[in-house]
């Protein structure tokens, strides 16, 4: 039995009659790593013997109990590599203590196994940006599989994972789940902890579960949820239990559509698929309507001046001092330059380059607060949305996949695609996607998601929504 | 924008290569950004954080769970008697 092809619960269920040992497992997996991932590029490392010694001792009655999960290569697992796919860190690096949401998943049995590719530190939205290898889509190998989380959705989708973290900052569990074909959930700021992960964009930063079915999602999220002493904006909210949410029928769940949202630029296929599904919620008894996020087209805007101003002092603390890369150099701010020039990619640089502008004394003001400003703008449009809805129903991702190289030398275009992902990133609620269909490109099935978003700590709705719609 | 400036700013050094090409790509992503500049915000708060909660307070106890020295230093470029070297700072 291929214990990679599993689902979370068929996988329990196999431990269960005594068909497969956590060990079996393992093992399994990584047999399917060796023979697929070559061509697709979704591991950076794994580490077989580390996992072994963890499933010897695992606790099958647990909720995810000796259950093997991929870890995107930012997020801290005691003992194990963390390169961001960067330069500047990879090979230089080994995580001393485990982030919460590690801890958690160990708590409830897991075993984490398998460092995922993304795109550098997180930056980017197709995988291209990993400073190690590039990543492929499953579905068709001259594709991006969507970033940055690209090589978590890539390793559920190609079967050599049973479930994967990522992590969300701009759409990056959505947009890469939605191109593989794979569910992927961002949990409500504040949900997750975000301790011992390397961050990106602290007030837009969210880890959530990427796995083969809404269930599997449900059981992840309910692991990694709930407040941390260590990370004082993951909130003290009640963890509700999340498999409640699954099964239950939609009956008079209000579904809203934003017109912005179905507006010029979305590929006409992709629409179908998108209306398809929601014609499906309808017939299963949601009632649907139309609502408006005016402040959409502004979106993308909003958050290249607000992402790239954490992020470029969020990574100055890579300067070749403590850890990672160090560069020869005679003096200290040339040890500085040297070991971030040679560390880091274009991406990055462009980033903390445009970052330390916006927050730079003159234009502090005109770029920096104006943008928070119209945070709260777009953060308004969803409270008065929600007010009529429960669910806003849209697509992730305004085309299938790229080819790789596309889109690559014109990074504005890529930020472009991001349009239906971001803003709820900047107004801190939920969202999943979930897959809807195929699209025929040159002779290949490129997947398509529907993307849910739900209040803020709503995910109940968003997984009872998705997971009804998955079984019908 | 002056690239190369800011660049020094942030403390990363650019070929001229690099610098040209960022230069071109930066003006380009600048020149979007300025929309939100054409957005009437008068009066409006700026949102710092999605969820507004402030002074998160604990006890100021030490939980004694922190990392040893011995694990810090393993990750560390160059090291000598149990501390990070670095080169002279001062002249």
């Amino acid at each position: 039995m291929k214990a990679a092809s599993l689902s979370i619960a068929q996988l329990r269920s196999a431990y269960a009659s005594g068909d497969l040992t956590p060990a079996d497992a393992l093992k399994s997996v990584a047999e399917s790593i060796d023979s697929v991932d070559g061509d697709i590029g979704g591991y950076l490392s794994y580490d077989l013997d580390l996992a072994l010694r963890d499933a010897a001792e695992a606790d099958l009655s647990l909720p995810l109990g000796g259950v093997p999960i991929a870890i995107k290569d930012l997020i801290n697992v005691n003992g194990h590599p963390c390169s961001c796919a960067s330069k500047i860190l990879d090979g230089k690096y080994t995580s001393p203590y485990d982030a919460t949401v590690v801890r958690k998943l160990r708590e409830a049995g897991a075993i984490p196994f398998g460092r995922t590719n993304m795109d550098e530190f997180a930056m980017g939205s197709s995988n291209e940006n990993s400073g190690i290898n590039p990543c492929h889509n499953p579905h068709d190998l001259d594709r991006i599989p969507g970033g940055s989380s690209g090589g978590s959705a890539a390793v559920v989708a190609a079967h050599t994972a049973v479930a994967s973290l990522g992590t969300d900052t701009g759409g990056s569990i959505r947009q890469p789940a939605s191109h593989c074909g794979v569910v992927g959930l961002k949990p409500t700021y504040g949900r997750v902890s975000r301790f011992g992960l390397v961050a990106f964009a602290s007030s837009l930063d969210q880890c959530g579960p990427m796995t083969k079915t809404v269930e599997d999602a449900a059981t992840l999220l309910q692991a990694i949820s709930g407040a941390c002493d260590r990370d004082s904006t993951c909130l003290k909210e009640d963890v509700p239990d999340y498999s409640d949410a699954i099964g239950k029928d939609i009956k008079g769940l209000k579904i809203g559509l934003p017109s912005e949202y179905f507006a010029e630029g979305l590929d006409p296929e992709v629409k179908a698929k998108v209306e398809a599904a929601i014609k499906q919620l309808e017939s299963l008894g949601a009632e649907i309507q139309e609502v408006s996020l005016p402040n959409t087209e502004h979106a993308v805007a909003t958050y290249y001046v607000i992402a790239t101003a954490e992020a470029s002092a969020n990574l100055a603390r890579f300067d070749g001092v403590r850890y990672g890369h160090r560069a020869e150099a005679d003096g200290l701010i040339e040890l500085y330059k040297k070991s971030r020039a040679e560390g880091f990619g274009d991406e990055v640089k462009r980033r903390i380059i445009l970052g330390t502008y916006v927050l730079s004394s003159g234009y502090y003001d005109a770029y920096y607060t104006r943008a928070q400003k119209v945070r709260t703008l777009i953060r308004n449009d969803f409270e008065e949305a929600f007010s009529k809805v429960d669910v806003i129903a849209s697509p992730v991702s305004p085309t299938p996949a790229f080819k790789m190289g596309e889109k690559f030398s014109d990074p504005l275009s890529m930020y472009l695609a991001d349009i239906y992902t971001i803003s709820a990133n900047l107004a801190g609620i939920c969202g999943i996607s979930v897959p809807c269909g195929t699209v025929s490109v040159d002779g290949k099935e490129l997947p398509v998601g529907l993307q849910l978003l739900g209040k803020s700590f709503g995910e109940a709705d968003i997984l009872r929504a998705a997971h009804a719609y998955e079984v019908s | 924008m002056n690239v190369r400036d800011v660049a020094n700013l942030a403390r990363i050094e650019l070929s001229d290569e690099e610098a040209s090409r960022y230069q071109e790509q930066m003006d380009h992503i600048l020149h979007y950004v300025e929309q939100l500049n054409q957005i009437d915000v008068e009066g409006i708060e700026p949102t710092a954080h999605a969820a507004a909660v402030f002074d998160i307070v604990r006890e100021d106890v030490a939980t004694g769970t922190s990392i040893s020295q011995e694990a810090v230093l393993s990750n560390a470029p160059q090291t000598a008697h149990d501390q990070i070297k670095m080169p002279k700072v001062v002249e």
